[in-house]
């Protein structure tokens, strides 16, 4: 089935298929601004405790501005699963592209080519790369294997608003069914005029108006999860 | 059956599920003895949840339990210092003896075009300034000019930290850009090698030239063991998974990088280990104006044999 939204689908060893959302340049590039900042930051800070040590601390900053450099995001890859404070603020995570949480050495090859993602300048190649691959892959993602991904918060259950159940006056295929429920779960986070006017579509049938529709549909859909 | 009585049955081995999660991603160590079987039955209830066709948001909500989960059991914990000693003491070596063609191609690139450079310019000196512009070739002459008392970039002698973290931040990351550059189709590494080749060899034959070589040639056989063989093996990694990309063989091109890369960033992760080394004897060893050259050319030649042994010897047998 040809999808319209950029999700895609990894199975799991225990046969279930895992719905991901890659995430797209836009979002990566805003998150990749964060975290360079909190890096040059930090390496600032660095810099002004250690130039009260002369050379040595200036030694020693060399250091820390190499290891920042190279391996900051690889510390967040290994440590916090693949979540950057800029990866974080926008809900983001690097994993393997078969779902498995990223290792050091994929982290280490996917920070390292960012230098070839770099070229000519400004991520250029990077950029173009991503936007020539489904899921949003830049050069450094290819080669380690590796997506940044949404990810998905556990899902809230929302509260059924309506008492008792009734059958539909049709009989309903599982897509209908489906629908209905959907509509269901739905509800709370439609205005009251869109609900009254999706209900409507069905008066045909089920001869109700406005609330009243939108009341049968809820226990309609009552009926179909079995519930009292 | 119906979704409210599979969710009313279930719903309790869901809660005692996403409790388990939330401890293990806390890293606190509960008892996990039951994790994969538990994990495996959330799978089921999901497998259940989606043949029955029920709510997409039950359906979300144990998809959201099962990728967690999924994180979780394949998760990799590895004793990280065991690992490391491991791999500098047998795997490194026993991986770059495999990948010996890259090794030797990439040493090529390195000295022929450096040892063509030098005696090009041993013959008409001026050839240097093809190379190098002359504010560089003074600025480089002064690092060792015999008259001062220092050797290396202008420093006094307690400041090797200073320098140590320089040669640090500037020789690993010299490598790891040698190394990024070969996935264009191995040209980035190509380009490093050559450059630094050629740079080298101008730079040493116009040492020679200017008649400073019993500054130069001391300070830089030390080091030299370690830094000018890391920088051949960084380009070497390039190279490999350059290669893949130009000769995939039986595999996609993305399968053949993924396959090249695995082993190519390891080769360079020892390239890194040796820098670290470099640097640390450039900074603390070669640097000292204390030492005769004699001496510095004997230890210098050690530490050739000891790489050269290190890289032939080391590992033997180790299955990599």
């Amino acid at each position: 089935m040809q999808r319209l939204d950029s999700q895609i689908v990894i199975e799991t060893p225990e046969g279930i298929s895992l719905p991901l959302t890659p995430a797209g340049p836009g979002v990566r590039i805003l998150a990749f601004l964060i975290d360079a900042i909190i890096r040059y930051a930090i390496v600032f800070a660095v810099f002004l405790v250690l130039q009260f040590f002369g050379d040595i601390g200036s030694g020693i900053g060399l250091i820390a501005m190499f290891l920042f450099e190279w391996f900051y995001p690889v510390f967040f890859d290994i440590f916090r699963h693949g979540v950057t404070p800029g990866k974080k603020s926008f809900n983001l995570r690097v994993i393997h592209d078969d779902g498995t949480p990223i290792c050091f050495s994929s982290s280490v090859v996917r920070n390292l080519l960012r230098v070839a993602d770099f070229l000519p300048s400004f991520y250029i190649l990077g950029v173009l790369c991503m936007m020539s691959n489904r899921r949003f892959q830049r050069l450094g993602d290819l080669a380690a294997g590796t997506l940044v991904v949404y990810d998905s918060p556990s899902p809230q259950f929302a509260e059924s608003r309506i008492e008792g159940s009734q059958p539909f006056p049709a009989p309903l295929n599982w897509q209908q069914q489906q629908a209905i429920i959907q509509f269901s779960e739905r509800c709370n986070t439609l205005s009251e005029a869109r609900q009254q006017e999706l209900a409507n579509l069905l008066t045909p049938i089920t001869q109700d108006r406005d609330q009243a529709a939108v009341n049968t549909l809820l226990r309609v859909a009552n009926g179909i999860l079995g519930r009292q | 059956m119906k979704q409210e009585t599979f969710e009313n049955r279930y719903q309790h081995d869901w809660q005692a599920f996403e409790a388990l999660l939330e401890q293990l991603e806390k890293r606190q160590s509960p008892s996990v003895v039951q994790f994969a079987s538990h994990y495996r039955r959330i799978c089921h209830y999901l497998a259940l949840a989606k043949a029955r066709t029920y709510s997409p948001q039950l359906q979300a909500q144990l998809e959201s339990m099962v990728l967690r989960g999924h994180q979780q059991l394949y998760n990799r914990r590895t004793q990280f210092l065991y690992n490391s000693i491991q791999f500098i003491v047998l795997k490194f070596p026993a991986l770059l003896r495999e990948n010996w063609r890259f090794f030797w191609l990439a040493t090529a690139l390195f000295y022929l075009p450096g040892l063509v450079i030098f005696l090009a310019i041993q013959w008409d000196p001026n050839i240097v300034y093809t190379i190098m512009n002359p504010h560089q070739v003074t600025e480089y002459e002064s690092m060792y000019d015999p008259a001062l008392r220092h050797l290396g970039r202008e420093r006094q002698s307690d400041t090797d930290i200073f320098m140590f973290g320089f040669y640090i931040w500037n020789n690993v990351g010299i490598a790891f850009k040698t190394f990024a550059g070969g996935i264009l189709f191995t040209i980035g590494s190509l380009f490093f090698l050559l450059f630094n080749g050629v740079f080298f060899g101008a730079f040493a034959s116009h040492i020679v030239n200017v008649g400073y070589q019993s500054t130069f040639f001391p300070f830089v056989v030390g080091h030299g063991a370690f830094e000018l063989t890391a920088i051949t093996i960084a380009g070497a990694a390039g190279i490999k998974m350059g290669y893949s990309l130009l000769a995939p063989g039986n595999l996609s091109r993305l399968d053949a990088l993924k396959q090249s890369t695995k082993v190519a960033v390891q080769l360079l992760l020892g390239a890194a280990f040796l820098l670290v080394i470099a640097a640390f004897v450039e900074a603390f060893w070669s640097s000292s104006t204390l030492l005769t050259p004699t001496i510095k050319y004997i230890v210098g030649g050690l530490f050739w044999l000891v790489v050269a042994g290190y890289l032939t010897q080391g590992g033997k047998g180790y299955a990599t």
